[in-house]
């Protein structure tokens, strides 16, 4: 979800007086601007006591993708895309690639998927080093989404579609029906086997794509901006999906975006800048950074943006929080914990 | 415009002709096509245009919506009948009008001459009633196979055709799209002499092309990414299967064959 940024006097009335009426405000306003309307306080709660999912267990597993010191300039232009960029993805983890436009996130996921091939340093993906001759290997190790819908939608229904990949990889036809079926039924779109892709929502779309580098059993998949032409339903669709695979796949996710919302849901942030490396660490580390991100052309979620404010009003907030739900838990709680 | 015309459209159904696998259709088609030369007296165009009937019954599309997708086409059957009747000067003069001479030899000749042509038209437009442009696609690729030997792109020509279906319902939007946003801008689609009409395209056609640009470029970088190298070593996901029903349909057409050839002169 986006929001418009708020102006310094949103809450011109609010001189906090730590009264439960004004949190309750505060609260309605926020849950109002959601466009979501809880009706029963009971889900206040129930977020409260969720623990904020697979944050905990870091990933310090071996690293499925290894990049080190590489360059990149595209032949129309000037100055390098990416510059002495090293990185590395560990096996099971979320990894979110912000950055502004031009920042070479797109670049970086091109050269993870051999699209492009760096001028200087080398790539790794699962130990295989990604060159011209395996290429085609590495290309079945990691799944690619793209940008828009429509434009890598190649097959004329849903399961042709999905079945491109195998049949470019030469799956047998027995082997190939399976799969199909099964990576339909992992996106919940098994329903829609004949339909057209002109009948489809963005999101649908989205989701067969994501189906389709599923058919390939990758170990690692890339969004690259795969929600950003959707509609905040549409991208809550795609990431809740992402986030379902993810849990049973053993799947290694790579998102690129300038979303920070989507990124706040990472275990682990890149910040880019200028086609090197600006920071990384987890999202609570950088959305410390707060005016920095703003100036490197980032727009920071909304939920971390009202914590701040409401802590320069003075309300006792320990940290900035990173979703709304966590955000109205704390304010809601937090009179009566004490 | 395009509402009743029904040559390239499908109608979808469940018939024994939308069942028959698209090669043997295709195979019908371009064997019909050749014996419809074949007939040359009322008999043989008799039992041409009975076979042709009994098809259009099989299909399950009504006649008369067949026939009335057809009446675009009519003008030029009518024409081709009168050409003939005026041209052809053979056999016994039936009447005189001026310098108008119609002779038995014309109306025999633009009778058939016409009839062969509305016969080959409803045959094939049968074919594009009961067939996916998609399996019609996928049978030209397989009956066309062989001629990958001589390095005719024959994959390559039928990705092309997918793709291009694939992408004409998402074209046509957008062309709506655009067409809308240029009215808003003031731009007149809809009346105004021909010329400013044609004028008030451009407009509409530069930002067609270059997403259409944009799409191709986008597309084919997401195929490769999925794994796309050439039709070399490519397993195919939609099959065609060859039923007894495309083996009864063509003995029937070798029947129908047959007799033309006895009962021709």
């Amino acid at each position: 979800m986006r929001f418009a940024k708020i102006p310094d006097d949103f809450f011109p009335w609010l001189k906090y007086d730590g009264s439960l009426r004004q949190i309750g405000i505060i609260q309605l306003k926020l849950v109002l601007m959601r466009e979501k309307i809880f009706i029963h306080t009971g889900q206040f709660c129930a977020a409260a006591n969720e623990a904020p999912s697979g944050r905990e267990d870091k990933p310090m597993k071996e690293p499925v993708v290894k990049i080190e010191n590489i360059s990149f300039k595209y032949d129309e232009q000037e100055g390098y895309a990416l510059k002495d960029l090293s990185l590395q993805v560990y096996d099971g983890e979320w990894l979110a690639i912000v950055g502004h436009n031009g920042s070479g996130k797109s670049t970086l996921a091109k050269l993870m998927n051999g699209l492009q091939y760096p001028l200087e340093g080398t790539i790794e993906i699962c130990g295989i080093r990604l060159n011209k001759e395996t290429v085609w290997e590495t290309r079945k190790l990691v799944g690619m989404v793209f940008q828009s819908p429509d434009n890598q939608f190649v097959g004329t229904t849903v399961q042709d579609d999905v079945a491109f990949g195998l049949e470019n990889n030469g799956v047998p036809r027995g082997e190939m029906v399976k799969r199909v079926i099964a990576s339909l039924e992992k996106v919940h779109m098994e329903k829609f086997l004949d339909q057209e892709p002109h009948h489809l929502s963005g999101g649908q779309k989205q989701r067969v794509a994501i189906a389709g580098v599923l058919a390939l059993q990758p170990k690692i998949i890339i969004l690259d901006e795969a929600t950003s032409m959707l509609d905040p339903r549409g991208r809550e669709e795609v990431l809740e999906t992402i986030r379902e695979l993810k849990g049973t796949n053993q799947l290694t996710v790579i998102s690129i975006t300038h979303d920070l919302e989507e990124a706040a849901k990472a275990d682990r942030i890149i910040v880019m800048n200028r086609g090197r490396l600006y920071k990384e660490g987890t999202p609570e580390e950088i959305f410390q950074m707060d005016e920095e991100l703003v100036e490197l052309g980032l727009d920071i979620p909304f939920s971390v943006k009202i914590s701040k404010k409401l802590r320069e009003k003075g309300i006792p907030l320990d940290k900035f929080y990173l979703s709304e739900e966590e955000l109205v838990a704390q304010l809601w709680t937090s009179h009566s914990s004490k | 415009m395009m509402g009743k015309f029904i040559i390239g459209r499908y109608v979808p159904a469940d018939s024994l002709l939308h069942r028959m696998d698209p090669r043997s259709k295709l195979i019908l088609i371009f064997l019909f096509v050749c014996i419809v030369f074949v007939a040359n007296n009322p008999v043989t165009y008799g039992i041409l245009l009975l076979y042709t009937f009994v098809m259009a019954f099989l299909s399950k599309v009504p006649l008369r919506f067949i026939l009335g997708g057809l009446k675009p086409v009519l003008w030029l059957i009518v024409f081709t009948f009168i050409l003939h009747l005026f041209l052809t000067k053979d056999g016994a003069l039936l009447f005189e009008w001026g310098w108008f001479e119609v002779y038995e030899g014309g109306v025999r000749q633009g009778t058939f001459i016409s009839l062969r042509f509305f016969l080959l038209i409803l045959m094939t437009s049968l074919l594009t009633l009961t067939t996916t442009p998609i399996e019609i696609t996928d049978g030209l690729e397989v009956l066309l196979g062989p001629l990958k030997k001589i390095n005719f792109p024959v994959h390559e020509l039928a990705l092309m055709m997918s793709i291009s279906l694939r992408f004409i319902p998402t074209l046509m939007q957008e062309t709506d799209k655009i067409m809308k946003a240029q009215t808003a801008r003031g731009v007149d689609f809809s009346s105004g002499p021909l010329k400013t009409r044609i004028q008030a395209i451009i407009p509409l056609l530069v930002p067609l092309f270059i997403s259409s640009f944009k799409r191709a470029e986008e597309l084919a970088v997401a195929m490769e990414a999925r794994g796309y190298r050439g039709g070399e070593g490519r397993t195919k996901y939609r099959q065609l299967k060859w039923t007894g029903l495309d083996t009864v349909m063509m003995l029937a057409f070798v029947v129908v064959t047959v007799t033309l050839f006895i009962l021709r002169t």
